[in-house]
């Protein structure tokens, strides 16, 4: 995030939500949406489905899945023919202006009503209401980036924001919710591979330098494969071996069949987890971790505020912290690692990873953590980023046109199918479904379909409907709601016995972040008893 | 008995909330709201309320397991680690470092991240590592 979540509250006058379902997925986030709404601020829901947080807005639209790019460029379109967007802001902080303008002169609302199934009087709106009341803040999901046009969308978050000086404000910005506690910081800490801690790139001959000789040994400075590739390089015998830690990735990756296929070609896996997950069962070598509450770190949420998770209780039977099992892995193949605790990890994160956490100490962190930037000791941390002038310099407009998600509904296969997540459950379902009083919220899995859509195919509540794509096919139980669209489906992701990825696709995915299309895919949909 | 509270922070999604753990003689009793804490001011959703139930779930692994003969067996640290140094280290000198992937953690700590990243360019010697984000 850009910015912070307190000033979703205090500071914003409008909050456009797009592809976030908020009070189920960000529960206290939501409540600062709610309490802003309280405090007079304009809400704003673009969602292909009816989620909560629409029923409470001053606007609400249901975009076709996959039209954002559209759908942003034609509230662009009208915020630019009435002058509700902010020249001296472009002139000052921006570039490449007049190629994004060029562009977005021919998403006029009627053309971009075809596309998205918006009227055109509700895009002009939701142009209004969000370039009309200062500062505006700007927050998405998965629901955004989870596309094969993922970077278009959040570049058109982000054209969008900038058009009407949003960036670099006080309850503005461009406000993307993380779904996991440590996203961010496994991000920040290197967990990528093409970069160092701190974004300092592999490729570059003096951050190479600088981690070389920290850690005594010349590193590779040949970027590495994204998940995406390394799946790939597994089925074409590339990939030898995995060191799995704390993920699930055969239920939370694309295509379930394709993976498990190339899973087996592997002639050693590793895996390293608190739960014997659906990954873990096919491990050659399972390393048992302490979970929280059983060892001492620090988390970075996603205000990008860093905070301690201190131990509670003594790790589970014969289970050990994460960073005592990597060091003892390490030493055993010949790289001594001899930490005598997380807080000289810590310490050695900040002296390597200066500009963002330089500054931090576990004794700074105390009970509320600081936000990065916090380049010193004495630096109170950094609420919003791009303050003065953006990251880069000069903040870049993208010409953007819209593209079509990788599966459009047809003939054989004429629903589009969704996922995500429910209020009770988390992600792959590992840490919830073992959790009494969440497990008792939602038992197993289900299908969300339009009444209409059941009429058509004759099915009930709670009958069991067969779903079919390109990739494969699964039962499950119906839910007739019409917080679905007719001809949208939805599934959530956290049902090992209902995987959503026996139906995504492992070939549909963003050309430039690898992210797959699990927001959009076609389906056939039919009722299993007569 | 024995009662303290300790502050952590969710380990569900992104928000961050803080908590405090009630743990009561030396085990984690229950989840409260910080209510100080800039992010949740003493709220918690159903998650966090019950953020201790995994925590203190029978199902959590108990120690490590090694695979012999298509089964997973228990095994003291000291054989599971040494058997994956030694898988990893032929792997690599077969094969190369490139022909190993690491994939890290979203729910794992910075400083448990930094030693993963660092583990798979310092000693394994390549750059194939990458986790969920965009999961």
């Amino acid at each position: 995030m850009t910015n912070s979540i307190a000033e979703f509250e205090h500071d914003s006058k409008a909050i456009f939500v797009i592809g976030s379902n908020t009070t189920a997925c960000h529960p206290l986030i939501a409540s600062r949406i709610i309490q802003a709404k309280e405090n007079g601020a304009k809400l704003i829901v673009a969602d292909p489905r009816n989620i909560q947080l629409a029923r409470l807005a001053d606007l609400s639209v249901n975009h076709r899945l996959g039209s954002d790019v559209a759908l942003l460029n034609g509230m662009m379109h009208v915020i630019i023919q009435n002058q509700w967007h902010h020249p001296d802001y472009i002139a000052d902080r921006c570039e490449d202006f007049d190629a994004f303008k060029a562009v977005i002169d021919m998403y006029t609302p009627d053309r971009v009503s075809d596309i998205t199934g918006v009227a055109p009087k509700d895009i002009i709106r939701m142009a209004e209401l969000y370039s009309q009341n200062a500062p505006a803040a700007l927050l998405y999901a998965m629901g955004i980036t989870q596309h094969t046009t993922g970077v278009d969308n959040v570049k058109s978050c982000c054209n969008l924001a900038m058009l009407c000086g949003n960036v670099g404000v006080k309850g503005g910005g461009i406000n993307p919710l993380r779904g996991q506690n440590n996203v961010q910081g496994a991000c920040d800490m290197g967990g990528l591979p093409n970069v160092f801690t701190g974004y300092q790139p592999v490729s570059d001959p003096g951050a190479n330098k600088k981690f070389s000789d920290a850690w005594g040994v010349e590193l590779s400075s040949t970027p590495g494969l994204t998940i995406t590739d390394m799946i790939e390089a597994i089925d074409q015998k590339k990939i030898k071996a995995m060191y799995i830690i704390g993920e699930n990735p055969k239920l939370s990756d694309p295509d379930w069949n394709h993976l498990n296929h190339a899973l087996k070609k592997l002639e050693f896996l590793l895996v390293q987890d608190i739960f014997l997950s659906e990954t873990a069962q096919s491990a050659d070598v399972i390393f048992a971790s302490a979970a929280l509450g059983e060892r001492d770190g620090t988390f970075t949420n996603t205000e990008r505020r860093c905070m301690r998770a201190r131990k509670a209780q003594d790790p589970v039977g014969n289970t050990l912290p994460d960073w005592q099992i990597i060091s003892r892995l390490s030493s055993a193949m010949g790289y001594a690692m001899d930490y005598d605790s997380a807080e000289t990890i810590f310490d050695e994160i900040t002296g390597l990873t200066e500009k963002s956490y330089g500054g931090m100490t576990y004794e700074r962190l105390g009970i509320n953590g600081l936000q990065w930037p916090c380049p010193n000791p004495d630096h109170p941390g950094t609420p919003y980023l791009h303050k003065e002038t953006f990251a880069r310099g000069k903040g870049k407009f993208h010409a953007i046109e819209y593209k079509d998600p990788a599966e459009l509904a047809c003939g054989e296969y004429p629903f589009l199918l969704t996922t995500g997540r429910m209020f009770a459950h988390f992600h792959t379902g590992t840490m919830t479904r073992v959790s009494r009083h969440l497990d008792v919220e939602q038992k197993t899995g289900y299908v969300e379909i339009h009444p209409d859509d059941a009429m058509t195919i004759k099915i009930k509540s709670n009958d069991p409907v067969l779903l079919t794509s390109r990739r494969g096919q699964m039962e499950v139980s119906a839910r007739i709601t019409t917080d679905v669209m007719p001809g949208n489906l939805f599934l959530p992701i956290h049902f090992g016995e209902n995987p959503t990825n026996i139906l995504t696709s492992s070939n549909a995915f963003d050309p430039l972040a690898k992210i797959p299309e699990f927001k959009v895919g076609a389906v056939r949909i039919e009722r299993l008893i007569q | 008995m024995d009662c303290e509270f300790v502050p952590s922070v969710c380990s569900y999604c992104g928000t961050g909330c803080g908590v405090l753990f009630e743990v009561i003689d030396g085990r984690i009793n229950r989840t409260l709201p910080l209510k100080s804490h800039p992010v949740n001011q003493g709220k918690l959703c159903i998650k966090g309320w019950n953020l201790h139930e995994y925590i203190n779930s029978y199902m959590r692994l108990k120690g490590p397991l090694v695979r012999e003969n298509g089964r997973l067996e228990k095994a003291t640290w000291d054989e599971a680690v040494n058997q994956a140094a030694r898988r990893f280290t032929r792997i690599k000198e077969e094969h190369g470092p490139d022909s190993i992937g690491v994939l890290v953690s979203a729910k794992i700590t910075n400083e448990e991240n930094y030693l993963a990243q660092k583990f798979t360019r310092a000693v394994i010697g390549t750059n194939n590592v990458d986790h969920c984000a965009r999961l």
